[in-house]
This record gives structure tokens, C-alpha cells and sequence, in this order.
């Protein structure tokens, strides 16, 4: 019997050459743009457009990194889509906490079906009413402010949900009512039990809100006017409109807008990848 | 102290007065906690979504008058041209984006759950680093890559003696690079996602199927694919509802005209269509007809879906 079974079990067990191929290929055309944006960056004009291409950087990337300063305020974006991002993040991470906190642990009338109706809240595709959404802003005069973009983007339904899902799951009854019988009130169970068990999970939350608020291009690119207080994605789309000035110049904002989330991922990516796999973004 | 925590003391009434106060701080506390997501989502989220309604009966001009012109603007996007070839455009970017990005997804989710792959986080962290990459530098680098003179691609096209494709001038060629742009964003994260759920398969079940005499691709066709079915049903809905939403790329990568993305339109898509007519145009009454047509269409969508799935369950 065992003699049988044991090769084919190592046949399936063996990795087969064409696998690493296969994710080599997929890791270099993953990889490979974000190089090309540090190669043209890094190169004057006339060796960006030379064929056949060079692929090794050049001696550039300071002219252009000055080039791009001196066109938009770019380090002011920088500074403006880190306030915007880190405060999403957080907001995010600790609103979420509290509600899912609240929907998982606390027992009031109607919470049954307020939490029904945040999951519901999750099919609304609020990304198509852009232009109430404008109208909503310029009512309240927050038309080019930054927090136009913030206010919106702390609330999320998903994040209650998942919040939820892990206070459910790590916090017992039993520890909520030991703190509640050494004379603990809610805030204190969150704040000094709850939060810190769950800490993790909505680190990853805050994470994937960052990356998310970091990225985001229509609704800063509706509401922000002048280049102040552009985010870092609206400052790429100016640069490109002056590409008059230098061939790269999109291209070095595009790369300095980027290092920064490469920079984290570098540093946090496997937690991302871990909340992906646990099963966080399926929805 | 020590009394308090048996079971049975706790079934007995504490001092009635303590007890209520503390039950009410909780359900106060409670609805202060959930208080914010449900102030913010309606402001922001629930009220201008029934607003787009509203304002699509009006001939609405943000900085003149507001006239109530009832289904006028239905009445003018069904019969505008412009209108239909952004459905189009809409429907091919998302169909050449969308399928090959869902089988290759398939594919690598099935090799990087090899038990013995080695460097398995360097490879599931690669496949992100597009995810992290935004759409603008997205569309930055991609137009440069496919550049019709100076791109590598072409470059590299003319090594092998094919002339060089000027991908954003032409419909085709700009439907290909927009959905070449959203796939490289996104099968990253859609191979995990998959891989999340192939995960949850014991291994056993693979090895037993080896076992009695199942290749590899009968493994992945009778063990891979029906343990992915609710996943893959959740990101064809998830990308067809993304790809309803596509505006960065296609605002990107025709510079000459880049609110019609091209001189012809030929690759608008409908939410550069509505950013078009809303703050391009200042018709915010015909904007919001456009965001309520792609609102019916993501209905659409989901109810097919459900139609769909429900009928898949039912065939097993």
C-alpha cells in the first residue's frame, strides 16, 4: 500500500521549473513599470526617447525632482496626501473599532437592524453621485479644503463589518463581564480591553484606507482648485500638462508620489497581504 | 469581591438604582459609537446618491439658474451619440480587462498554493505592488511603455518587423492599453483573493484526488474551480461594478483631449462622460442623468448576477 501511494504523493508534492516561471514572469511584469518610472526619472529627455531604450538609470534625477519643485508645490502634496491618507487611516481604524465594537459586544434596541442596514449601505454606489456630492461641499464651503476629502472617507461600512467579525471572535463575554464587574464603564472596556486585543486587525484596516486615500484621483480632482492643495495624484496630472517643460517630468512626480507607498510596503506589505488572505477584502 | 464572580450571585438583582444607570450609559455609549459612520454615510453617501434623482429633472447650471425640465435629460441621453459610444467603450474596456485578468488570476492562485513553493511571500507580495502603484502613475508609466515612437513596446514590436501601434490615437489600440492598465492593477489582488479561498481546501482533498488518479488539471477542473465559485462570482461583480467607474486612465492617456480622451471619443468611457458634461459642461442635471444610468446598470448587473448564481446552486 505505502509503496504505492508515497511516489505519487512526492510527484504532487514536487514544484515543477515552469512554476517558478511562471511567477518570475508575473513578478517582473509587476515589478518592471515601477522600474521604467525610476529610469526615466532618472534620464534627461534625450536618453528617455533613445532606441534601443537604456535600461540602466541616469545621472537625472535631481534636475528633474528640481524641475518638478519649481512647476507645482509638490512637496506641499506630498505633506497634503500624507495629512489626508493618515487621517483616513486612523480615522478609519478607530471609528470601525468602536462601531464594530458597539454592534458586536454592546446590547441596545435596534441593533439588529441598524447593523443590517450598515451591510446594506455596502451596495450603494456612492462613487456615481459625484456631482450632489459636489453640490453637498460647496454648501457646506469646503470646496478645495482638504477635509472635503477627509470627512467622507472616515466612515466605512466594510470596516464596521470586519471590525465586527474580529470583536466577535477574540473578545469573550466572559472577559467583557469581569472588566464590567470590576467596576469598568464602555469606554474603558474599549479602550484598555477591546482596542488593544483587536489592535492588529485594525492596523490592517487603517492600512488598506491609507493606501486607498493615497491613491485616490476623482473626487480630490472635483474638489480641489488650486495647487496648494493638491494631493500628490492631482499634482501628477498637472505636471503632465506642462510636459512642454521636460518629457520626465510627469514621470519624476509619478516616482516621488510612489516611493513613499513602496517605502511601506516594504515595511508592512506581508500584514496586507495576510489580510487579504485571511479572508479580510472578500466582502 | 469574591462572591460577585459565582454565577449564582450574578443571577441575583445588584442594588437596582447601579444597575440601570449602567445599562443605560451602555446603550448611550452604543449609539454614540455607531453615531458616526451613520451621520457621515448619510451626508456624504446616502443623501447625494437620492439627490442625483433630483437634480437629473433639472436643466441644473451650477453657477446660473436650476429649471425643472422633468425626464428631458433621459429623453436627450438616449437619443446622444456621445452617450452610447461611452457605453461601448465602457462595456469593451471592461470585457478585455476583466476576463483575461479573472483566468490568469485562476492560474497563479493555483501555483502559489503549492505547499513547497519557496519564496511564497516574495512572490504574494509582488503580485501587490501594482495594487499599492496609484492609477496615475499608473497611467504615467504605461503611456510612456506604449508610446508610439519612443515606447518600448513598439521597440521591441519592431524587433520582430511589426510596425509600431499608436495605441492611444486609435479605438482599439486604447481599449488595450486602458484594460492592460486596470489588469496589471488588479490580478495581483484578485490572485490572493482567490488564493485566500484556495486555501481553506485541505490539502488532503488534492492529495487524495492524486491518489486515485487525477492530473493536474482534472484537479483544477473538479477541485479548484467549484471551491473559487463564490469567490469568482464576488470579483466578476466587483469588476464589472469597478469597471463601470473607470475615469483615471482614460483622463490620462490622451493629453490632447483628455476630458473626450481622444478627438474622436475613442476611449471615453461613461464616468468621464458624466465628469464631461458635470464640470466640464457645467450641465450638472444631464451629469447626474448619466450617474443615474450607470446606477441601473450596476442593478442590472447585480440582479443578473443573482439570477446566475442562484441557478448554479440549483444545477449542483
Amino acid at each position: 500500500m505505502t509503496t504505492t501511494t508515497a511516489p505519487r504523493r512526492r510527484r504532487l508534492d514536487r514544484v515543477r521549473w515552469w512554476t517558478y516561471l511562471l511567477l518570475g514572469v508575473a513578478t517582473v511584469v509587476c515589478l518592471f513599470p515601477l522600474y521604467w518610472m525610476f529610469i526615466v526619472a532618472t534620464s534627461d529627455t534625450a536618453t528617455a526617447t533613445r532606441m534601443p531604450p537604456e535600461v540602466v538609470p541616469g545621472g537625472n534625477f535631481l534636475h528633474l525632482a528640481g524641475l518638478v519643485m519649481d512647476t507645482v508645490p509638490f512637496v506641499q502634496s506630498l505633506l497634503n496626501s500624507l495629512v489626508v491618507a493618515t487621517s483616513i487611516g486612523i480615522g478609519q481604524a478607530v471609528l470601525c473599532a468602536l462601531a464594530g465594537f458597539a454592534f458586536a459586544k454592546l446590547r441596545f434596541p435596534g441593533r439588529n437592524a441598524l447593523f443590517l442596514v450598515v451591510v446594506l449601505t455596502m451596495t450603494v454606489p456612492t462613487q456615481l453621485s459625484v456631482i450632489p456630492q459636489y453640490l453637498i461641499m460647496s454648501e457646506l464651503g469646503w470646496v478645495d479644503t482638504l477635509q472635503a476629502l477627509v470627512v467622507p472617507g472616515l466612515a466605512s461600512a466594510f470596516g464596521i463589518f470586519w471590525m465586527r467579525q474580529h470583536i466577535s471572535a477574540t473578545i469573550s463575554d466572559e472577559l467583557m463581564q469581569a472588566a464590567r464587574i470590576d467596576g469598568a464603564s464602555t469606554g474603558q472596556v474599549f479602550w484598555r480591553i477591546a482596542f488593544p486585543i483587536v489592535r492588529p486587525a485594525a492596523f490592517v484596516l487603517g492600512l488598506f484606507g491609507f493606501v486607498t486615500a493615497w491613491n485616490d484621483f476623482l473626487w480630490p480632482f472635483i474638489v480641489l482648485k488650486s495647487p496648494e492643495r493638491y494631493t500628490a495624484q492631482i499634482a501628477i496630472k498637472a505636471l503632465q500638462n506642462s510636459y512642454d517643460v521636460d518629457l520626465g517630468l510627469a514621470m519624476s512626480g509619478s516616482f516621488l508620489a510612489t516611493i513613499p507607498l513602496v517605502v511601506l510596503f516594504v515595511l508592512v506589505g506581508r500584514r496586507m497581504v495576510a489580510g487579504i488572505l485571511e479572508g479580510a477584502f472578500k466582502g | 469581591m469574591t462572591a460577585t464572580l459565582s454565577p449564582a450571585s450574578t443571577a441575583a438583582p445588584p442594588p437596582p438604582r447601579t444597575r440601570k444607570i449602567a445599562g443605560v450609559g451602555e446603550r448611550l455609549s452604543a449609539y454614540a459609537y455607531i453615531a458616526p459612520f451613520f451621520v457621515i454615510f448619510g451626508v456624504f453617501g446616502l443623501f447625494p446618491f437620492a439627490f442625483t434623482f433630483y437634480v437629473a429633472l433639472f436643466d441644473w447650471n451650477p453657477i446660473g439658474d436650476q429649471v425643472f425640465i422633468g425626464f428631458d435629460n433621459f429623453t436627450r441621453m438616449f437619443g446622444d451619440p456621445r452617450f452610447w459610444n461611452a457605453a461601448g467603450n465602457t462595456v469593451s474596456i471592461w470585457a478585455l480587462s476583466t476576463v483575461p485578468q479573472l483566468l490568469l488570476a485562476l492560474v497563479l492562485a493555483n501555483v502559489l498554493n503549492h505547499a513547497r513553493l519557496r519564496f511564497a511571500l516574495f512572490f504574494r507580495m509582488s503580485v501587490l505592488v501594482p495594487y499599492i502603484t496609484s492609477v496615475a502613475a499608473t497611467a504615467i508609466v504605461f503611456v510612456q511603455l506604449f508610446d508610439r515612437d519612443y515606447g518600448l513596446f513598439n521597440w521591441l514590436l519592431g524587433l520582430v518587423g511589426v510596425e509600431p501601434i499608436d495605441f492611444v490615437q486609435s479605438t482599439w489600440g486604447s481599449h488595450l492599453l486602458i484594460a492592460t492598465m486596470v489588469m496589471w492593477r488588479w490580478f495581483g489582488y484578485t490572485t490572493l483573493l482567490y488564493l485566500a479561498s484556495l486555501q481553506s481546501v485541505p490539502r488532503s482533498v488534492f492529495e487524495a484526488a492524486a491518489i486515485d488518479g487525477a492530473g493536474p488539471w482534472q484537479r483544477f477542473r473538479h477541485i479548484t474551480v467549484p471551491a473559487l465559485r463564490p469567490v469568482i462570482i464576488f470579483t466578476v461583480v466587483t469588476s464589472t461594478i469597478g469597471g463601470l467607474q473607470i475615469f483615471t486612465e482614460p483622463l490620462l492617456i490622451a493629453t490632447g483631449a483628455p476630458l473626450t480622451c481622444g478627438a474622436v471619443r475613442q476611449c471615453q468611457t461613461l464616468t468621464l462622460f458624466l465628469y464631461e458634461q458635470g464640470f466640464g459642461q457645467f450641465e450638472f442635471g444631464y451629469g447626474s442623468a448619466v450617474g443615474v444610468a450607470l446606477f441601473v446598470m450596476v442593478v442590472v448587473i447585480a440582479a443578473l448576477n443573482y439570477l446566475l448564481s442562484t441557478r448554479i446552486k440549483a444545477d449542483r
